[in-house]
C-alpha cells in the first residue's frame, strides 16, 4: 500500500473510532475514570501511591513511547533510511537497566511505610467480627451483644434476575443497596475480623481501602478508621458462587453519638 | 560433533501416540464417572489396558530398531537427556506434596495452634487446639489416631532401598565389564528387593488401617503421609516393572558395554525413587 | 549473528525421497515436525474461535446491566472455560506449533529430536479438549470457580470436578513432554558450528521457556491432585478442621501460575526478535543481554508468585518480599523493550503485517505491562485486586502481547510454511481493524477496574454501564475480525504470489536458506554454520 493510502487508512480508522465512541456513549452518566479518594488516612495514602506510581508509568510510557514514534516516523525505508550496522552498545544496555532499576527502588520506598501501617492493628478502640456466608454478610459487635446478616435488598434483587423486565437503572443504587448495612461510628479505629462460613469471600470498600479474603477456617485482621460520616458502598471481591455478583456491602458511618444511640437500640430488643 | 554426523534416525509414522491417547482418555473418563459414582470400572481396565498394550508395542518397537543398530550416539544423547528431564518434572511432582507438608507444619498448623505472632486465627477460631505434630487439626478430622514411627518398618525399608541401589550399581558395574552372569544375578536381586519392598509398604498400610486408626482421611497428617508414601509406592512399582523388563532383556542378551540406554535410565529411575524416599524417611517418618 | 556457507544438502538417501503419507493417516501417525506443527497451529486457531466466543458471551451479557441472556452459574461456566481454553487450549499449542515448525528449521536438524514424542504430546491436546468441553454439558454444568480453580469452591463443583481435573494433567503432560522434546532438540540437535550463543532469540526464549514448563506443570498436577483427593477421598489438604488450609492451593497454584504468565510471554517475545531485525533490515540489538534477560525473567518469575495473593492475609515479611521481587521483574523486561527500540534505531524500517503486529506489541505489551507494576505495590493492589484492573492488565498482555505475536508470527512464517504470499492488503487491514477493537475493549477496562467494577460477576451497578458498553461493542469488533485472519490464512494456503525462499528482504536465519513451501525434510545433512 503506498505510504499516503495507509496515513488516510489511518485517519479514517482515527476518526472511526471518535465516532463510535460518541455514538455509542450516551450523554448519561459520571465518567468515573480513577479511584476515588475516600475517607479514611489509608485511603488517602493509597491513592497518592496509586497516583504516584501512575505518573511513574506515564512519563515513562510518554518517553519511551515518543522514541519508538520518532524511530518509526524517521528510519522508514520508504524516505530511503539505509540501515546502520551497530549490534550493541554497552554504555547504553548499563544506563537502561540502572534507570528503571531506581525508579522501582523509589516506587518500593515510597510503598513499604504503607503497608506496614495498614497492616498495624494495634490500639483499636472497638472490634467488628465479620463472616462470609453463600451470599450474604454477618456483622457482629464483639462484646456488644449485636448480631445481624446483610444481604442485597429486595428491589435489586427482583430487578437482577434474568429477564426481569425492570430497568436496573430504575433502581436506586443497583447491586449495592442491602438491608441492613454495617453501622460504625466515625474517627474510631475499627479493628474487623473476617472469616467465612463455607468458601472463600473478600470483604471489599474502595472508599475505606480496605480488601481483605474472608477465609474458612481462618481469621484475617485488619483496621480503619473513617472520618466523614456518610454511606460507602462496596461488593465481595472474590469469586464465591453464583451469586457472587450479588452480595452487596454497605457500610453506613454516624457520628459518635449517633453510633452510640444506635447501638444501644440494637441492644434493647435484641433479646 | 566434530565429523560430520551419521543420519539421525527420524522414524516414519507411527500409531501408538493416537492409541495410547485413546487409551488415556478412555481411562480418565472411566477414573471421573466411577468418582461421580457410576460403575465404570471396567471402562478404566479397558483403557488402562489399552495403555499397557500399547506402551508395551511401543516400546517393543523401540527395543527393536535400537537391537538392529538403527539408532546412532546422538540418538542415544537425546534419549538420555530426555529421560534426565521427565524424572526433573517427577522430582517437581514430588516437590508440591513435600511443600504441602512443609506449609502445613511450619505454618497453617502454627497458626491453627496460634504459635508465633499471627494469633487471631487461634484465639477466636480455634482456642482448644493445641499445634502439634503428627496432627489432624482442630476438628480432628477421622479421630484419634497413632502415627507411624520410623524405626520399624520404615527404617527396614530404608535399609532394603539402599541395599537395592548398591546391588542396581554393582549389575551396571557388571554390565559395563560384560559379566553377564553377575549383571543378572544382580538384577533379580534388585527386583526381589523392590518387591520385598513394596511387600512391606502393603503391610504396612493394612497396619495403619486396621490398627492404627491412620487413614487418608486422618486430617493433615493422614492426607501428606499417604499421598507421599502413595505416589511414592506407586513410583516403586513402575521402577519394579521397568527393571524386571531389563531383566528379561538381559536374559535375552541384550545391551552391550558401550551401549545400554535403556538399562542406565532405569537406574536413575530407581535411584531417583530411592531419594525420594530418603526425603520421605526424613520429613514423613522421622521429623 | 549466522553466516551459512551450505544451505540444505543434497537429498541422496533413499529415505528422504518419502514424502508426506497421504490421507488421515498423515496427519494421525506423523512425526513429522512440519505437519505436528501444522496441528497444533490449526488446533489453537480453533480453540480460539471456541474460547472467543465464550468471551464474546460474557462480553454480550455485560453489554448493559441486568441479566439479559444467561443466568450467573453459566456466566461462571464461561468465564472460567473461557480463560482455561485461551490459556491452555489456544495461546500455549499456538507457541509449541511455531516451536515445532520453527526450531528444527532453525538449528539445522532433520526434525524434533523424539519425533514419536512429538506426535503424541499433540494428540493428548484434541482429548484433554473434548473431556474439558464436555463438561459444560454435565450436570451441574462445567467448572465455574475460575479458572485459578480455588478451593473450597471449586470443591462445591458438580459432576464435572473430576472431569475438569483429568483434563488438567492431560494437558499437563502434553505440556511437559512437548518441553522435554524442545529441549532435548536444541540441546542435541543443532548443526555443527550452531553454538548457544549463535542460536536464533525465538530459539532461545522456546529453551528457557521449555526449563520452566518442566519446573511448573508438575507442581500443578500436584495441586489439582489434592483438590481431587480433598474432594473424593476426604483428604485434608484445603480444610482448616482437619489442620489444612484453603491458602495452600493458592500458593500451589500461583507457583505455577505466575511462571505459566512468562512461560506464554518469552515465546512471545521470541517471535518478536525475529520479526522487528528483519523489518528493521538490522540485527537485533544487544542479542546477549537479550538472552540473559529472558533467563533473568525466568528466574525471578519463579520467585514472585504471591503477588496475586496480596489479600489472603499474608505475613507482612511476605508481602513485602513479593512485592519487592515482582517489581525486580520489570527490570530485564525494561531491557527487552530498550533492544527492541534500539534494534529500529537507525534502521531501514518497513511494514508488513508481521511488523504492524510487532509494533503494536511493543506498545500496547509495554501498557500491560506498566499496569503490572502498579499491581505489585500491595498496598496499593489491594484496590485493584479482582477487580477489571487485573482484567485490563492480563489481556493486554495476553491478548496485544501474545496473541499478537502468535498472529505475526503466523503471517511472518505464512510465506515460508505454505509457498504463497498472504494478500498484504487484507493483512493490513486485519492489522487495524485488531489494534482498534483491542483497545477498545481492554482500555475502558483500566476505568471500571478503579471505579470499582469486580471481576467475575454477571452484572453490574449502573454507574458501570458506558465503559462496559464501549468494551463490549470493541470485543465484537475484534472477534468478528479474526475472520479475516482465518479467509487470509485458507487464501494463502489456497495460492497466491509465489514466495521466494528469502521470503523477506534479506532475513536472517536458517529456515530462509530452504525453498518456501519448507520441503517436507529439511536439513538430512547438517548445514555448515560459521
Ligand atoms: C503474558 C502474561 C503476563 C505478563 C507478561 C505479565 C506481566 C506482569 N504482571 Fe501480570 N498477570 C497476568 C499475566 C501476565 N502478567 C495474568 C493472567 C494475571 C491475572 C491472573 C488471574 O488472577 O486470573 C496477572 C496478574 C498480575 C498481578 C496480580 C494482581 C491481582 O490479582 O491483584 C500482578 C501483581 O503484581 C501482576 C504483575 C505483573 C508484572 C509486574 C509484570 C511484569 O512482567 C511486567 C513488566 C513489563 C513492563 C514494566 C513494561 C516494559 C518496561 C518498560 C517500558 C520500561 C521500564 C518500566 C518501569 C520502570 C515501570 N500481574
Ligand atoms: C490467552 C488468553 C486470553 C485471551 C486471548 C482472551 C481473550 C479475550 N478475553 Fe479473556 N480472559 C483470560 C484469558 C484470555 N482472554 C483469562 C485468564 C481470564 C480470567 C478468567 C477468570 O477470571 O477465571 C479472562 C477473563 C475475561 C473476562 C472477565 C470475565 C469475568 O471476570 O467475569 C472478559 C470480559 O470482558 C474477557 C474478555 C475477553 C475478550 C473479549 C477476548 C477477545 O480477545 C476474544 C476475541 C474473540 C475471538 C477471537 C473469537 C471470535 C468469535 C467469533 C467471531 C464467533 C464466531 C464463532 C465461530 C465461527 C465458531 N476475558
Ligand atoms: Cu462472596 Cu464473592
Ligand atoms: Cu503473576
Amino acid at each position: 500500500m503506498p505510504l499516503n493510502t495507509l496515513t488516510l487508512a489511518r485517519k479514517a480508522v482515527l476518526a472511526g473510532t471518535a465516532l463510535l465512541l460518541t455514538a455509542v456513549l450516551p450523554a448519561h452518566a459520571a465518567w468515573d475514570l480513577n479511584l476515588p479518594r475516600g475517607v479514611t488516612s489509608t485511603s488517602r495514602e493509597v491513592f497518592d501511591l496509586h497516583m504516584l506510581a501512575l505518573w511513574v508509568c506515564t512519563v515513562i510510557g510518554i518517553v519511551v513511547f515518543a522514541v519508538m514514534i520518532y524511530a518509526l516516523l524517521k528510519f522508514r525505508k520508504s524516505k530511503g533510511a539505509v540501515a546502520a550496522k551497530f549490534t550493541h552498545s554497552t554504555t547504553a544496555e548499563v544506563i537502561w537497566t540502572i534507570l528503571p532499576t531506581l525508579v522501582l527502588i523509589f516506587l518500593a520506598y515510597e510503598s513499604a511505610p504503607a503497608l506496614i501501617r495498614i497492616e498495624d492493628t494495634r490500639n483499636s478502640e472497638m472490634t467488628i467480627r465479620i463472616t462470609g456466608y453463600q451470599w450474604k454478610w454477618q456483622y457482629e459487635y464483639v462484646g456488644q451483644n449485636v448480631s445481624f446478616f446483610s444481604t442485597l435488598a429486595q428491589t435489586s434483587n427482583e430487578a437482577r434476575q434474568l429477564d426481569s423486565g425492570l430497568d436496573p437503572h430504575q433502581v436506586e443504587n443497583y447491586l449495592l443497596e442491602v438491608d441492613r448495612p454495617l453501622v460504625v461510628p466515625v474517627g474510631t479505629k475499627i479493628r474487623y475480623l473476617l472469616t467465612s462460613n463455607d468458601v472463600n469471600h473478600a470483604w471489599w470498600v474502595i472508599d475505606l481501602a480496605v480488601k481483605r479474603d474472608a477465609i474458612p477456617g481462618y481469621i484475617n485482621e485488619g483496621w480503619f478508621t473513617i472520618d466523614e460520616p456518610g454511606i460507602y458502598r462496596g461488593q465481595c471481591a472474590e469469586l464465591c458462587g453464583k451469586d457472587h455478583g450479588f452480595m452487596p456491602v454497605v457500610v453506613e458511618a454516624l457520628p459518635k453519638a449517633e453510633f452510640d444511640a444506635w447501638l444501644a437500640s440494637q441492644q434493647a430488643p435484641a433479646t | 560433533m566434530a565429523h560430520t554426523q551419521d543420519k539421525y534416525y527420524v522414524p516414519h509414522g507411527t500409531r501408538w501416540p493416537v492409541f495410547a491417547s485413546i487409551g488415556l482418555a478412555i481411562t480418565f473418563v472411566g477414573a471421573a464417572q466411577l468418582l461421580n459414582g457410576s460403575s465404570t470400572l471396567p471402562v478404566i481396565l479397558a483403557g488402562t489396558a489399552m495403555v499397557l498394550f500399547v506402551v508395551f508395542r511401543w516400546f517393543a518397537e523401540v527395543v527393536h530398531e535400537s537391537e538392529s543398530g538403527a539408532y546412532n550416539s546422538q540418538v542415544d544423547r537425546s534419549f538420555r537427556q530426555g529421560m534426565i528431564w521427565f524424572i526433573m518434572s517427577e522430582v517437581m511432582f514430588f516437590a508440591c506434596f513435600f511443600g504441602a507438608l512443609l506449609y502445613a507444619r511450619q505454618l497453617a498448623l502454627p497458626w491453627l495452634g496460634g504459635i508465633g505472632s499471627e494469633t487471631v486465627t487461634h484465639s477466636v477460631l480455634w482456642p482448644d487446639f493445641i499445634s502439634s505434630w503428627p496432627s489432624n487439626g482442630p476438628a480432628r478430622i477421622g479421630g484419634d489416631f497413632e502415627y507411624m514411627g520410623p524405626w520399624g518398618i520404615p527404617a527396614l525399608n530404608t535399609a532394603i532401598l539402599l541395599t537395592s541401589g548398591v546391588t542396581l550399581t554393582i549389575a551396571h558395574h557388571a554390565l559395563k565389564d560384560n559379566r553377564r552372569g553377575i549383571l543378572a544375578l544382580f538384577l533379580a536381586i534388585t527386583v526381589a528387593l523392590g518387591i520385598a519392598f513394596m511387600g512391606f509398604q502393603v503391610y504396612e498400610y493394612s497396619h495403619a488401617y486396621s490398627e492404627l486408626n491412620l487413614k487418608l482421611s486422618t486430617g493433615i497428617y493422614g492426607s501428606t503421609f499417604f499421598m507421599l508414601t502413595g505416589f511414592h509406592g506407586l513410583h516403586v512399582t513402575i521402577g519394579a516393572i521397568m527393571l524386571s523388563v531389563m531383566l528379561v532383556r538381559v536374559l535375552r542378551g541384550h545391551f552391550t558395554p558401550t551401549r545400554h540406554f535403556a538399562f542406565e535410565a532405569t537406574a536413575w529411575y530407581w535411584h531417583f525413587v530411592d531419594v525420594v524416599w530418603l526425603g520421605l524417611f526424613i520429613f514423613v517418618y522421622w521429623l | 549473528m549466522t553466516t551459512i556457507t551450505q544451505g540444505h544438502a543434497a537429498q541422496d538417501h533413499a529415505h528422504d525421497s518419502h514424502g508426506p503419507a497421504r490421507g488421515l493417516s498423515r496427519w494421525l501417525f506423523t512425526t513429522n515436525h512440519k505437519d505436528i506443527g501444522t496441528l497444533y497451529l490449526l488446533f489453537a486457531l480453533v480453540m480460539l474461535f471456541v474460547g472467543g466466543g465464550m468471551a464474546l458471551v460474557i462480553r454480550a451479557e455485560l453489554f448493559q446491566p441486568g441479566l439479559q441472556f444467561v443466568n450467573p452459574e453459566f456466566f461462571n461456566q464461561m468465564t472460567t472455560m473461557h480463560a482455561l481454553i485461551m490459556v491452555f487450549g489456544m495461546i500455549m499449542p499456538a507457541f509449541v506449533g511455531f516451536a515445532n515448525w520453527m526450531i528444527p528449521m532453525m538449528i539445522g536438524a532433520p526434525d524434533m529430536a523424539l519425533p514419536r514424542l512429538n506426535n503424541w504430546s499433540f494428540w493428548i491436546l484434541p482429548f484433554a479438549g473434548t473431556i474439558l468441553l464436555s463438561t459444560l454439558f454435565m450436570d451441574g454444568g462445567g467448572p465455574a470457580a475460575g479458572w485459578t480453580l480455588y478451593p473450597p469452591l471449586v470443591l462445591q463443583s458438580g459432576n464435572s470436578l473430576a472431569f475438569a481435573i483429568f483434563a488438567v494433567h492431560l494437558l499437563g503432560m502434553s505440556s511437559i513432554l512437548g518441553a522435554i522434546n524442545i529441549i532435548v532438540t536444541v540441546m542435541n540437535m543443532r548443526a555443527p558450528g550452531m553454538t548457544l550463543l549463535k542460536m536464533p532469540m525465538f530459539v532461545w526464549t522456546w529453551l528457557i521457556t521449555a526449563y520452566l514448563l518442566i519446573l511448573v506443570m508438575p507442581v500443578l498436577a500436584g495441586g489439582v491432585t489434592m483438590l481431587l483427593t480433598d474432594r473424593f477421598f476426604g483428604t485434608s489438604f484445603f480444610q482448616a478442621a482437619g489442620g489444612g488450609d484453603p491458602v495452600l492451593f493458592q500458593h500451589i497454584f500461583w507457583f505455577f501460575g505466575h511462571p505459566e504468565v512468562y512461560i506464554i510471554i518469552l515465546p512471545s517475545f521470541g517471535i518478536i526478535s525475529q520479526i522487528i531485525p528483519t523489518f528493521s533490515r538490522k540485527p537485533l540489538f544487544g542479542y546477549s543481554s537479550m538472552v540473559y534477560a529472558t533467563a533473568g525473567i525466568a528466574f525471578l518469575s519463579c520467585i514472585v508468585w504471591a503477588h496475586h495473593m496480596f489479600t489472603v492475609g499474608m505475613p507482612l515479611a511476605g508481602q513485602m518480599f513479593f512485592m519487592m521481587s515482582t517489581m525486580l521483574i520489570a527490570i530485564p523486561t525494561a531491557v527487552k523493550v530498550f533492544n527492541w527500540t534500539a534494534t529500529m534505531w537507525r534502521g531501514s524500517l518497513s511494514f508488513e503485517t508481521p511488523m504492524l503486529f510487532a509494533i503494536a506489541f511493543l506498545f500496547l505489551f509495554s501498557i500491560g505491562g506498566f499496569s503490572g507494576v502498579m499491581m505489585a505495590i500491595a498496598p496499593v493492589d489491594f484496590q485493584y485486586h479482582d477487580t477489571y484492573f487485573i482484567v485490563a492488565h492480563f489481556h493486554y498482555v495476553l491478548v496485544p502481547g501474545a496473541l499478537f505475536a502468535a498472529i505475526g508470527g503466523a503471517y511472518f512464517w505464512l510465506p515460508k510454511w505454505t509457498g504463497h504470499m498472504y494478500d498484504e492488503t487484507l493483512g493490513k487491514i486485519h492489522f487495524w481493524l485488531s489494534a482498534v477493537g483491542v483497545n477498545l475493549t481492554f482500555f475502558p477496562q483500566h476505568f471500571l477496574g478503579l471505579a470499582g467494577m469486580p471481576r467475575r460477576i454477571p452484572d453490574y451497578a449502573t454507574q458501570f454501564a458506558d465503559w462496559n458498553a464501549v468494551s463490549s461493542v470493541g470485543a465484537f469488533l475484534f472477534g468478528f475480525s479474526q475472520l479475516m485472519f482465518v479467509y487470509i490464512v485458507v487464501k494463502c494456503i489456497r495460492g497466491g504470489k509465489q514466495a521466494t525462499a528469502q521470503v523477506w528482504d534479506n532475513p536472517e536465519g536458517l529456515e530462509w536458506t530452504v525453498p518456501s513451501p519448507a520441503p517436507y525434510h529439511t536439513f538430512d545433512e547438517a548445514p555448515l554454520i560459521k
